[in-house]
């Protein structure tokens, strides 16, 4: 079998051959991917729905202008545009370990493996401590009459509209379905990180034992590959949906 | 050396003869569409109350487009979907064409309970959304 360009005209659906062109676990891969491209679209347009639904919502150039050891520094959209290109910049480095697949070198594949998933492991620490720096945070919040210090959690929402209290302006409870979506969406989104830096893991591993070389392709890279990038594009999507707009 | 290796599901072996410089160029424009957004939404940020529903509304429509196209760039090269048979390419991407649908009633069913929180015959909205609401006339759409 040679690399051919594709004669036009071929019968692809008159049987003896795969009408995909791609191996089974490939394909298989593609499924998953666009099933799990439903799962996390249905929580999007869920949050849009609610969102759409409330006269106020957090304002998140308030919620997410932290950044470490910057103290209280206003610096909307600085840590998450960090997090932002370490997972783009994962992203090439996983493209790259593909393309050394693909030549069949070993010492490439394992340089980007690693690489990818030290960026893997910077993003899951940049999301701990915006996580932590969330739900430890103290916001003044009037609730009855009395002003009580707010963490933004699941159950607890500091960001609501401002109003007059002795003179000084000071929040009051927002919609509780934000810390809940917030925390649910990029938890799951993280937890997919996670599992993807497992699973890179594995495959540097194993390309390390030689075991690619021994099967005689890498193709279990690539599959890596396509979760690792579908993870990024996730992240593209919650990052538009949570903190741009 | 390039990999090839028997695989009856593999009718043509795909060409990987090529070399890194697409894979750096993607990166680039992936870059450079995030620097675009980010400055966009800089500029809501600082002009936020000094701008028009439609202004808001555009810029956002704006971000939103430009998400697109990085989701775009990431599928067809990263993923390499746009070197993939045809056949592949539409499996992949007409079923998600039902979020056109998903995303448009969805949406607006959520504006729709708005709305009807702020009427007579729906739960009217509280003491204190009125009283944030009479100072800022543009509080419809965040």
């Amino acid at each position: 079998m040679s690399t051919t360009a594709i004669p036009t005209g071929t019968k692809w659906w008159s049987g003896g051959k795969s009408p995909f062109n791609v191996s089974y676990g490939k394909v298989m891969m593609w499924y998953f991917l666009m099933s799990d491209a439903f799962t996390f679209g249905a929580f999007l347009i869920s949050y849009g729905t609610i969102r759409f639904s409330v006269n106020h919502w957090a304002d998140p150039n308030h919620v997410f202008n932290a950044f470490p050891f910057a103290g209280h520094a206003n610096l909307p959209l600085a840590f998450v545009s960090l997090m932002t290109f370490i997972l783009i910049f994962s992203s090439v480095t996983m493209v790259l370990a593909v393309h050394e697949g693909h030549k069949m070198n070993r010492k490439g594949v394992e340089k980007f493996m690693l690489l990818t998933i030290l960026g893997g492991i910077a993003f899951l620490s940049c999301q701990a401590w915006e996580w932590t720096h969330l739900i430890t945070g103290d916001h003044a919040v009037l609730v009855n009459g009395q002003i009580e210090h707010w963490g933004t959690t699941v159950s607890k929402n500091p960001w609501g509209p401002e109003v007059l209290f002795n003179g000084k302006e000071i929040a009051t409870p927002g919609p509780i379905a934000f810390g809940g979506y917030f925390f649910g969406i990029t938890g799951f989104h993280g937890f997919h990180v996670f599992s993807g830096v497992i699973i890179n893991i594995t495959m540097y591993i194993k390309t390390k034992l030689g075991h690619f070389d021994q099967r005689g392709h890498y193709e279990m890279i690539e599959k890596a590959g396509l979760y690792w990038h579908f993870v990024d594009l996730v992240w593209v999507f919650v990052f538009l949906c949570f903190y741009l707009v | 050396m390039s990999q090839h290796y028997e695989n009856p599901e593999i009718t043509f072996q795909p060409d990987h003869s090529g070399g890194t410089s697409r894979i750096w160029k993607i990166f680039w424009v992936l870059s450079a569409l995030t620097i675009i957004e980010l400055a966009l939404g800089y500029f809501l940020y600082l002009k936020h109350g000094h701008l028009g529903y439609t202004t808001v509304l555009t810029t956002k429509c704006v971000i939103a487009i430009l998400t697109i196209a990085k989701a775009y760039y990431i599928v067809s090269v990263f993923m390499h979907l746009g070197d993939e048979v045809r056949n592949l390419i539409m499996t992949i991407v007409v079923p998600l064409v039902l979020f056109v649908w998903f995303i448009i009633a969805f949406l607006s069913d959520g504006n729709s309970w708005k709305n009807l929180r702020n009427t007579d015959g729906g739960s009217r909205p509280n003491k204190m959304e009125q009283v944030e609401k009479a100072p800022t006339e543009n509080e419809t759409h965040h």
